[in-house]
């Protein structure tokens, strides 16, 4: 008798598959003991892709230093919906400086650790994507240049949402944003604009440089472990979702974000010193407009008629990304 | 030990008695010699236990600094003009937060147009950022508050700024006593800061504060100020009894005592001013001077004192505060309220423009005729001025003001008399 080969495929969380792992393979949230580093009755809205980023990456970061960390945040949405006085929700040393200058400050603690005998607490800066690619970025750039020990997360959800969804430096192209109106001839945010900065860290040749997804949480737990492994300047960039921001529904925060890694538009790579080393592969790759379409900010692509120029250059960065990153193998 | 060296030396090798244990260094004219100093002393291992960090800007080395105090560490650093100015956001952010951080500040002008030559724009432009500043009128006395500062800042928890006239202190050889290490662990006991990042202990610091207590925490600055007023001469009495020399201190009277006139001043400039006092003295004026120390916190009481006896007071100020006339003048007024007396503010040596003797005798000669304006700028070029503004009358696209004064002048560099 023939026998059909079955594949396991997995195509939500890996929440039920953590039962089939081991304990010690398990993923940190899963564990009853982990530290809630950021709490829960904070103030993020609803399907907040950065809220989960977070509490994945600090819970993660926390185990992998026995929980002897501290954390600077820049200005934006993480620090705002974490901490309005007299309440906090983080469980850990943390400080909130200013908007441009996390990596700075977060230098400065690794300096005052190291100097006071105290290097066995590791320093995290965080940032969303406007305090990190835009204001934030040359202290980002000093801090990495020095090779501080600082692990440096960007929560990149791709503009200034909490001053009210302006472009940032991140924004995608055709993006809507309130200072990229859908109007006129070329709506949305402009092409051949923005930076790369998960690239642009590589260039400064640092020991550790990852992208990550709230798409993968498991992948992004394990960078983070494997980040805070090293010292040195770290570097990790993970793709968050805005319902707010990005007009998608609440509950769809993940599949959104998952979408955004398989059709090519967000890769997940890790790289050493400047060389790339690893890629996540796409099982299945998905044209840009299933991720598109999801979100009110694209919605002027899809009206009558289907603005197809506009949707296929998108689809070309995609393209592009995949057979750079290698991410069908 | 008595030494004759650069004030920028001096001010490195009593610093690095204190013991900072994070340095934060970024070069810009004239404060470069004293974080040069410090990172020589640093690699030599004469100063030891310290990270001496090589920033990229001066709000990074502001916000490096921010991070060091917040996790424990003694923190210092230097800037001046430009520098003072793109670090700001982080100069009001740990005054803020009630960070002990010390600061040099080498006082230079500021662009545009550019300069690099001294006078008080600077330091004056944070003058209300919540630090305390300090201006030193000796090179001995810039060293002695530095050792001072960190008492003082570590005593409140709140930021200290030393002003340091650029060039005229920072790059003169003077003959300077730089007290030993064992005289200055004595008097600087270790940091123990009052806030710390520490996961034995969690803490969040800088958190977001509503209508509902922002007021109480903005005056909690204000009263860690007016406790500054009791500390700042307490410390400087207790230097004096501790290394045998009075330094600091929130003001010092130089013949006051009966004087019709009395001189207010910050810093360097009081030197000149009490040379031209004694000067006066002997040709029978009664006139005397103050040199104001601290001017945040500002000693409003003090200074009453010492000026309530005169007719008439002459403020000299190094910055200008454009469309009203001084800084200082407007703390000298509110001490001053409700007595009656002619009050002279003399704008005098903007972008390191010299202030000689001579013009200093006559301004004073005709301060004490009250033939005076209420505001004056000394040695102005009347004739240089009417000139630009004729020609700028004369045609709308005029072009660049500087420019166009140096050309007529002749000259492409900053006049010094």
């Amino acid at each position: 008798m023939e026998m059909q080969p079955i594949k396991f495929y997995q195509t939500a969380t890996f929440t039920v598959g953590n039962r089939l792992l081991g304990e010690d393979e398990r993923s940190v949230q899963a564990n009853m003991r982990r530290t809630n580093s950021l709490n829960s009755g904070h103030r993020a809205c609803q399907g907040c892709g950065e809220a989960l980023g977070a509490r994945y990456a600090i819970d993660a970061a926390m185990r992998a230093c026995d929980s002897r960390l501290a954390a600077v945040n820049a200005t934006g949405c993480l620090e705002v919906f974490s901490t309005p006085y007299p309440e906090t929700s983080w469980q850990i040393p943390w400080i909130h400086s200013l908007f441009g200058n996390a990596a700075a400050v977060a230098a400065g603690m690794a300096a005052a650790m190291r100097v006071k005998g105290r290097a066995d607490v590791r320093v995290i800066a965080q940032g969303g994507d406007g305090g990190t690619t835009d204001i934030g970025f040359g202290c980002l750039s000093g801090m990495f240049e020095r090779n501080d020990d600082v692990l440096y997360i960007c929560y990149d959800n791709e503009a200034y949402m909490n001053t009210g969804v302006q472009r940032s430096s991140a924004t995608p192209p055709a993006a809507r944003t309130a200072t990229t109106a859908a109007v006129g001839s070329a709506p949305g945010n402009v092409f051949g604009t923005g930076k790369n900065v998960p690239l642009i860290a590589m260039a400064h040749g640092i020991p550790y440089v990852a992208t990550a997804s709230v798409a993968n949480l498991r992948d992004l737990e394990a960078k983070v472990t494997k980040a805070m492994g090293i010292r040195g300047a770290r570097y990790i960039h993970i793709h968050v979702p805005c319902p707010l921001g990005w007009g998608s529904a609440p509950a769809d925060t993940i599949k959104v974000a998952r979408l955004a890694v398989e059709s090519g538009l967000f890769p997940l790579f890790e790289a050493e010193h400047g060389e790339v080393t690893g890629s996540t592969r796409i099982r299945r790759k998905l044209p840009v407009e299933e991720y598109l379409s999801l979100q009110k900010r694209f919605a002027h692509l899809f009206g009558k008629p289907r603005d197809t120029a506009r949707i296929e250059m998108i689809q070309a960065i995609a393209d592009r990304n995949v057979e750079r990153f290698g991410l069908l193998g | 030990m008595l030494k004759q060296i650069e004030g920028s030396q001096a001010m490195a090798e009593a610093i690095s008695r204190c013991r900072p244990e994070v340095i934060c260094a970024y070069p810009i004219t004239p404060q470069t010699h004293i974080v040069e100093g410090l990172g020589e002393r640093v690699k030599t291992g004469e100063l030891q236990n310290c990270e001496f960090i090589n920033v990229e800007s001066e709000f990074a080395a502001m916000s490096v600094a921010i991070g060091a105090c917040a996790a424990g560490a003694r923190t210092y650093t230097a800037t001046a003009s430009q520098g003072l100015l793109f670090m700001a956001e982080a100069v009001y952010n740990a005054a803020g937060l009630g960070l002990p951080i010390v600061m040099t500040i080498g006082n230079r002008a500021i662009g545009a147009p550019i300069n690099i030559w001294n006078d008080h724009s600077d330091s004056m432009s944070m003058r209300d950022a919540g630090w305390i500043q300090l201006y030193a009128e000796t090179n001995q006395e810039a060293l002695d508050l530095h050792i001072q500062a960190f008492r003082l800042a570590e005593e409140l928890s709140c930021p200290v700024m030393v002003c340091v006239d650029g060039f005229i202190l920072t790059h003169a050889y003077d003959r300077v006593d730089v007290p030993a290490q064992d005289r200055v662990d004595a008097y600087l006991p270790p940091f123990r800061p009052r806030q710390i990042l520490d996961p034995a202990q969690p803490v969040s610091i800088g958190a977001m504060v509503g209508p509902e207590a922002f007021m109480e925490v903005r005056y909690l600055a204000h009263h860690k100020q007016l406790r500054a007023l009791r500390l700042i001469p307490r410390l400087s009495e207790e230097f004096r009894r501790h290394f045998g020399r009075g330094s600091g201190g929130l003001l010092r009277t130089y013949r006051t005592e009966d004087a019709e006139t009395i001189v207010v001043a910050l810093g360097s400039v009081n030197g000149t001013i009490q040379e031209v006092v004694d000067e006066m003295r002997t040709a029978g004026s009664r006139i005397g001077s103050v040199s104001i120390c601290a001017f945040r916190p500002f000693p409003l009481a003090a200074l009453r004192q010492a000026l309530e006896q005169a007719k008439r007071v002459v403020v000299i100020e190094k910055s200008l505060a454009v469309g009203l006339g001084g800084h200082l003048s407007d703390g000298v007024r509110k001490s001053l309220s409700g007595i009656v007396l002619n009050g002279y503010t003399v704008i005098a040596g903007l972008g390191g423009r010299a202030i000689t003797r001579q013009s200093l005798r006559q301004l004073f000669k005709d301060a004490e005729a009250d033939e005076l304006d209420q505001v004056t700028f000394l040695d102005l070029n009347a004739d240089l001025v009417a000139h630009e503004l004729e020609r700028e009358a004369q045609a709308r696209e005029s072009g660049p003001t500087a420019e166009a004064i140096l050309r007529r002048i002749g000259t492409v560099a900053s006049q010094i008399n």
